[in-house]
């Protein structure tokens, strides 16, 4: 078989492990994003006492539940990668990655699993309060486990706590409580916590407005609470993503310089301590020769945003590309290649930033169009209603290119600096059992994508009348009316 | 060999225990779906018996996975990549199977129930089987290099002692998830044809666990390295499995779940005792995985002994009491959704 000997081992498990990762990472932040907007609209209903947010937490609550069971499932595949793609790695830093991932299955992942089985499964059970506590502690479960993979993804990014044992040719822990003051972590954690709140609260927004757009004036009243409620959510997030991607930035001129040059597009030093330096808005690079190769510029602008005043500069990769030889090259040798894809890095941050400013504007105009007093009938606005829809996807968007800025560019490494992505892969594993473990993930997670959408689009259509009829808490006069009808339908 | 690392390889050993007892009548259930119930009543009624708690129970194996890759990375980097497609079709069945029940509730025709009915099905009876055959392979030798690496061909995946392993664990599912289900479910018709089902059933069982006796004989050291154990552990097995049939024909329901759920767990204690202190056994003699070369630094297996040491009381106490206020009945009937 020529076509699998020309695939190399390395390429078919990155392309693995960035394909489940991206699949798992649809669902994770759109389970603790939606996790959260439920939990504020069950409490919402245990004070108020208004029936419309039990309805909402129901209904949103069957996305969130569809959102969770594939999140569950793909997850699974994450933890048994490592050793399964990854060996020598796993061999390498076992000591200090392990301990990250099994406390995330001990102290996460049972709380949320059996927490959301007594919420989704007790509504009849428990009073209000319990019942609330129950989500909300499925939630936190939630962040607890996005707080322990981002200490092990940290610890990738910027590895702390650590020594290299030569004798056994390992990476040891030699300092557990480090894993979690690592600074990353605290970069990373927030951040992607504020990103669930968009993928949460713009599938709420976009829902509603699918809904509304299918069925004009049908359930106003609950769409427009949900909005409300979700468009809260995104407004505190995007505050919060503006302010926490603002300091990575910073950070990262210091940890990963060559990531930000590539996120920046700079190949040669501009600058200086005295000097402006101009940020480039657009612009192309030959991915051959690593030239800018043109490029639309802000004067001023990369100072302002890099060191947060009028001059400073910043290196180019091509400086930087020496700087690394001379560090690293003791240890990995003249051949290792530390240019980035840096059109992709580029682009990639560029959607991250232009979304980030959408879900500020959409979440202002939510509000806008849901306020108390407005007399605005949305139904007749479709050109809003349509724009909302769409925006659905693009918190997806967002994330995924944030990550992609991470991941790739951490590279040439999987441990910055400590271990090369060449020297983590399984020795042992054929390039044939990879190919054919990526096509069968890649049917699997089409079929699971195209019922999840199929499913949620089904829930949308269903309406939230689809969540009264289960209502048997309520009481019911069983001589009314309402009463037999109930009964007829059931 | 430390005391954490004797430790640690107990406590993997009390993790798959705590996996295979729980979600072991989870994968029972499942497969009822096609083999016991004879509507989507029925099937409803299954399902819900264990609809609050299968997904808490499945988590006892990833945090199993977790615990190997934090105390043994050697045995968990050995183990996931020499075992790639066994542990890939594991995944892809954990996969189907973790979204059947969520989907089967969705589907509008009754076409498309069936079909994830089916898979529901389908996969509970692999999964277990597929880990039976893994754990008879580690246990009878497989070709390791210096490094740990495995390079395995097909037929040291598969034999006979690794079949009826895997057919061995299959069934002991099976029948733990008929037992469960008979503790749920006291509506007369289904409650009765599991009562005839597992009256043929013990027998078939008693005949699969000699001949896992006997092809343990032939295929592993354990009666050569550990006689006195191995023989005292497997007539346990007999013994409980006898009692649980006796109490079963007497109807006494939570005797029959309790004597084969420890049948379970002295098969999983059975196979972690005959491989102590290897890890993975090597086919060749000195090529074995040994505990002592497996694990993480002292300093590591202190940190994560604390930690599980505290957390895993309070897990086992909500979901235990998870369990216990779930514990009323199941009937069959008609919901909507």
């Amino acid at each position: 078989m020529n076509l699998v000997a020309g695939l190399s081992i390395l390429n078919l498990a990155r392309f693995q492990f960035a394909m489940t990762t991206i699949f798992h990472f649809f669902f994770v932040p759109l389970s603790i994003g939606l996790g959260i907007i439920v939990s504020v609209m069950e409490t919402l209903y245990v004070i108020k006492k208004d029936d419309q947010y039990k309805r909402m937490t129901k209904f949103w609550g069957k996305i969130f539940m569809l959102s969770f069971a594939v999140g569950v499932v793909t997850g699974i595949i994450q933890e048994f990668q490592f050793g399964m793609n990854w060996s020598r790695y796993s061999r390498y830093v076992g000591d200090i990655f392990g301990p990250a991932l099994a406390v995330e299955a001990l102290v996460a992942f049972f709380l949320e699993s059996t927490f959301l089985g007594l919420w989704s499964f007790g509504w009849d059970r428990f009073n209000k309060k319990l019942h609330l506590l129950f989500i909300w502690l499925t939630t936190l479960g939630s962040a607890f486990s996005a707080l322990w993979i981002l200490a092990a993804n940290s610890f990738m990014q910027n590895p702390v706590g650590f020594e290299v044992d030569h004798k056994f040719d390992r990476a040891v822990l030699v300092d557990f409580p480090a894993l979690l003051q690592n600074h990353q972590l605290w970069l990373e954690f927030p951040h992607v916590i504020f990103a669930t709140f968009m993928a949460g609260s713009f599938v709420v927004m976009g829902v509603s407005a699918f809904s509304l757009l299918r069925k004009p004036h049908h359930e106003v009243n609950f769409f427009k609470k949900s909005v409300q409620v979700s468009a809260v959510v995104a407004l505190v997030g995007v505050v919060g993503l503006a302010y926490t991607g603002d300091s990575h930035s910073l950070a990262l001129q210091d940890d990963q310089p060559m990531k930000f040059a590539a996120t920046e597009g700079i190949d040669k030093n501009v600058g200086g301590d005295d000097e402006q330096a101009p940020w480039s808005v657009i612009s192309y690079t030959d991915p051959k020769t690593n030239e800018v190769k043109w490029s639309l510029d802000i004067p001023y602008m990369l100072s302002i945003l890099g060191d947060h005043s009028l001059t400073g500069g910043s290196q180019g990769w091509n400086e930087l590309n020496k700087e690394l030889h001379e560090k690293y090259d003791v240890k990995f040798g003249h051949d290792m290649n530390y240019y980035l894809p840096n059109n992709t890095l580029y682009y990639s941050f560029r959607i991250m930033a232009v979304s980030a400013g959408a879900f500020g504007l959409l979440a202002v105009v939510a509000l806008w169009f849901t306020r108390k007093k407005s007399k605005i009938d949305i139904s007749k606005y479709k050109w809003a209603l349509w724009i909302f829809g769409i925006a659905t996807y693009l918190p997806f968007v967002a994330i995924t290119s944030g990550w992609l800025i991470t991941e790739l560019g951490r590279a040439p490494w999987v441990v910055y600096g400590v271990l090369t992505m060449a020297d983590a892969v399984s020795p042992n594993v054929s390039a044939a059992s990879l190919l054919t473990s990526n096509i069968l993930y890649f049917a699997t997670f089409t079929v699971l994508g195209l019922i999840m959408v199929m499913l949620s689009r089904r829930v949308m259509i269903a309406g939230p009348e689809s969540v009264d009829e289960t209502d048997t808490e309520e009481d019911v006069d069983p001589f009314s009316p309402k009463a037999f009808e109930n009964g007829k339908e059931a | 060999m430390t005391g954490y690392q004797i430790l640690w390889f107990v406590l993997i050993a009390v993790l798959f225990s705590g996996f295979f007892f729980l979600e072991g009548f989870d994968f029972g259930i499942g497969m009822s779906l096609k083999t016991l119930a004879k509507n989507e009543e029925e099937e409803d009624a299954l399902i819900r018996s264990i609809g609050p708690h299968w997904d808490g129970n499945e988590v006892w194996l990833i945090t199993a996975g977790g615990a190997m890759f934090a105390a043994m990375p050697f045995w968990y980097a050995s183990l996931f990549s020499g075992f790639y497609l066994i542990l890939f079709a594991i995944l892809i069945g954990l996969i189907y199977r973790g979204v059947s029940f969520e989907f089967r509730e969705q589907m509008k025709t009754a076409k498309y129930r069936n079909l994830w009915t089916a898979i529901s099905s389908v996969t509970s009876m692999l999964v277990p089987f597929l880990f039976g055959v893994l754990f008879t392979d580690v246990v009878q030798g497989m070709p390791l290099n210096a490094n740990g690496d495995m390079s395995a061909n097909f037929w040291d995946y598969f034999n006979i002692f690794s079949i009826v392993g895997g057919v061995a664990m299959s069934l002991l599912s099976y029948v733990h998830g008929l037992n469960y289900a008979r503790l749920k479910i006291t509506d007369g018709s289904l409650h009765n044809r599991i009562q005839k089902q597992l009256r043929v059933l013990y027998p078939v069982l008693l005949v699969g666990e000699v001949a896992f006796a006997v092809t343990l004989f032939a295929f592993t050291d354990f009666f050569t390295e550990k006689p006195l154990i191995t023989v005292i552990m497997l007539a346990a097995i007999v013994v409980l499995t006898l009692v649980a049939w006796t109490v079963t024909l007497k109807r006494q329901n939570t005797w029959a779940f309790i004597a084969l759920g420890l049948v379970i767990i002295l098969v999983v204690a059975l196979l972690f005792t005959g491989l102590f202190p290897r890890v993975i056994v090597g086919n060749e003699s000195g090529m074995s995985l040994l505990l002592k070369n497996a694990t993480s630094t002292p300093y590591t297996l202190k940190w994560m002994t604390i930690i599980s040491l505290t957390a895993l009381p309070i897990v086992l106490a909500y979901q235990i009491w998870s369990f216990y206020v779930f514990r009323d009945r199941v009937r069959v009937e008609k919901i909507s959704y």
